[in-house]
């Protein structure tokens, strides 16, 4: 078993069996899914705006070289420095070196997942920038050393005395239980470091090609903050992120708010245009964004999954999805965790290391029926078995299925093992639980129920010689 | 660019997105390929704002309760600054930050309220200090109760953002239905020369990232006030 796989399947014995901790993650859901029925209720269609906001997705992916050149041009012109970067060392390197050539000091960051898949703040502490995470859930994981439990959620696993003691510990504030209070805390401390900053590094929910515009949501303002005070703001994006036209968002914002934290609209939904322009009051000198592919084009080459790019990273699937609930953010070991991580993680870090979270499924399409851009992701889960399997076929599971082919053709033998299995299951019972016990991997949590005395064909053969119903 | 500066990989990246791009994919449902909807069509399906400008009032209203914004709907300027004077008294201004636009400038001015203006330079420190940003908007949308504001309408980026209470006055023509209305607006106003920051400020800044539980006033103001003026003369 291999190593991704192997912690897998331990963290999630582990989480699953923490039952406190399992209430407290579907409390704390319980409001998002009674205010997203309200909230989506409230649209004119909802089924037909998902279907609209698919159209727009794919048109935008299937023609993605069109758009990406397109906004390219229309952000140059606007003075926007645009870096194109294949992997996670050319983007981290762009950024070093930005940091280098431009004496920066102090870095503040808003939240973007693209830059934890690059891990890019261990690139800047080890070149000895110190980064602050300024989004609340983010900059408390990031005091504890953990990473994001739910990329939209970072700190949903948490409780409010755990934020106190880390905030004691790492910040040196008085105990509290108030979280207002404790908001209050991380409000000074970080507005002292938006102040002090001169980079600001920020991710994007969307790019318009027509305009060059970059788009951020939020319901803090520490993006805003971000792209206003510092004097280099440098935005990391995901190739896939581009739409076509403007008038786009006026479908995908309340979208991507219904689906991700049952808001019509995020307290910021921020558009971006460039450096500070002529006549303006402020704004950073120099505006950059770095277009991360990593591996994403793999995922684009196949035509079977290429709509798992059509993701707004909303966050929905993970909140509906009973895994999710039951294993937990951390136990995924991905950037990107639930459903849709399960989907794209194999494409992203290869598909035999990271088979297993297909797996993990149950199959109930609940992410599918949820997700607002209309993501195929249970079908995906299915076909990321077949592809490992056709990859790299499993030799006992192969025997296996011959040795049945070989039994279901021969309906002799069939017979003669039907009058041996109930022998089996006894010998089974014997040893139940034990290392002898072939099933025990099932057998471990569940009970095996008894065989029936009659087999099916003995039952049918004396239903036709009219014997005991 | 110094020289050992990191070369943009743009064509290899296309390379690699024309060649994924050789396999078509399946249309999204039912759709026709190349079938990407418009403003026209999206606007129906998001939620309903009436066709009067009352209708619009309304909307906007029971978004701003829901969301915990301050709405106020005044017939004159001179009625909109006598309300900002006696916040001012209340919450104790010494001065008020605003910008270079005639509207809240003659607010503060007819309230007799003090102000200082980010335009002429700001010290990062003084503004985060202010207990008040006064600022004008582009468009407010009824639909989601959601102020428009932007880099040259609202005094650049930080004005609207870093005092911990924001303060925009509008004018009744100001209010539009919905979001398509308000992309519209922009477009008409702008053409492709937009301004550098365009954002829709929806409620005072919040958080639910302990507990889920909300707090206003995360990073951003922790109360937002929007004062509609039928008459701006």
């Amino acid at each position: 078993m291999s190593t991704a796989a192997s912690t897998f399947q331990h963290d999630a014995t582990a989480a699953a069996a923490d039952r406190p901790r399992r209430d407290f993650i579907r409390f704390a859901l319980s409001g998002y899914f009674a205010k997203r029925r309200v909230t989506q209720d409230a649209y004119g269609d909802w089924q037909a705006a998902r279907q609209a906001a698919a159209e727009i997705k794919f048109e935008a992916v299937n023609h993605l070289d069109t758009y990406l050149e397109e906004f390219t041009r229309n952000a140059e012109a606007r003075g926007t420095k645009v870096f194109w970067a294949s992997n996670s060392a050319q983007a981290r390197d762009y950024i070093l070196n930005l940091c280098r050539e431009k004496e920066i000091r102090s870095i503040v960051k808003s939240k973007t997942m693209t830059s934890e898949e690059i891990h890019l703040n261990d690139a800047l502490e080890h070149a000895g920038y110190g980064v602050v995470e300024s989004d609340l859930g983010e900059l408390i994981v990031q005091l504890r050393k953990e990473a994001p439990y739910h990329f939209v959620f970072p700190c949903m696993h948490l409780k409010r005395d755990e934020i106190s003691a880390t905030f004691e510990e790492k910040l040196g504030s008085a105990p509290t239980d108030d979280p207002e209070e404790l908001t209050m805390i991380a409000r000074r401390h970080l507005r002292q470091e938006f102040c002090r900053a001169d980079l600001g590094i920020s991710g994007a929910n969307f790019l318009i090609a027509e305009t060059g515009t970059l788009s951020i949501t939020e319901n803090e303002g520490n993006a805003r903050l971000t792209a206003a005070l510092p004097r280099i703001h440098v935005a990391l994006v995901g190739i896939e992120k581009v739409l076509p036209k403007l008038a786009d968002l006026a479908l995908l914002l309340p979208m991507l708010g219904t689906a991700g934290a049952a808001q019509l609209l995020t307290a910021y939904n921020s558009l971006y245009g460039g450096p500070r322009q002529p006549g303006e009051v402020d704004g950073p000198e120099e505006f950059h964004i770095v277009l991360l592919d990593n591996h994403r084009t793999r995922l684009l080459a196949d035509p079977e999954q290429r709509d798992s790019l059509h993701c707004i990273r909303c966050g929905a699937c993970l909140n509906v999805c009973p895994i999710f609930k039951n294993v937990g953010g951390h136990t995924y070991g991905t950037t990107y965790q639930g459903p849709i991580g399960s989907v794209i993680t194999p494409h992203l870090r290869g598909l035999q290391d990271w088979k297993h979270l297909s797996n993990a499924s149950s199959l109930c399409g609940a992410c599918t029926e949820t997700c607002p851009v209309k993501i195929d992701l249970h079908h995906h889960l299915l076909q990321n078995r077949r592809n490992a399997v056709a990859q790299k076929p499993v030799g006992w599971e192969k025997a296996l299925y011959r040795g049945f082919v070989f039994l279901m053709n021969r309906p002799g033998l069939y017979r003669l093992s039907g009058k041996f299995s109930p022998l089996g299951l006894r010998l089974q019972a014997v040893v139940q639980g034990t290392v002898l016990d072939p099933l025990r991997a099932w057998t471990k949590t569940r009970d095996l129920p008894p065989a029936p005395p009659k087999t099916f064909k003995q039952l049918w053969a004396e239903r036709r010689a009219g014997g005991p119903r | 660019m110094s020289e050992g500066a990191p070369r943009s990989d743009a064509a290899a990246i296309l390379g690699r997105i024309r060649e994924a791009l050789r396999l078509p994919a399946k249309p999204a449902g039912a759709a026709a390929p190349g079938h990407a909807p418009g403003s026209a069509e999206i606007q129906p399906w998001l939620p309903h704002v009436g066709p009067t400008f009352d209708d619009r009032v309304a909307a906007f209203a029971a978004q701003a309760a829901v969301l915990r914004a301050e709405f106020f709907r005044f017939p004159t300027l001179a009625a909109a600054a006598h309300y900002v004077r006696d916040l001012a008294a209340q919450e104790k201004w010494d001065r008020a930050a605003t910008h270079d636009a005639p509207l809240p400038r003659a607010l503060l001015a007819e309230g007799g309220v003090l102000s200082w203006n980010v335009a002429e330079g700001y010290d990062k420190q003084a503004l985060e200090a202010a207990p008040v940003g006064v600022t004008g908007c582009e468009a407010l949308v009824a639909q989601t109760g959601s102020v428009l504001v932007s880099s040259r309408a609202s005094g650049g980026r930080a004005l609207s953002v870093l005092p911990s209470h924001h303060v925009v006055i509008a004018t009744a023509d100001q209010l539009v239905a919905d979001l398509p209305a308000a992309f519209a607006r922009v477009t008409a106003a702008y053409g492709k020369d937009l301004p550098s920051l365009l954002s829709f400020v929806t409620g005072p800044s919040r958080t639910g990232d302990i507990e889920r539980i909300l707090v206003l006033g995360a990073h951003g103001p922790k109360r937002l006030t929007i004062l509609l003026v039928d008459e701006a003369a």
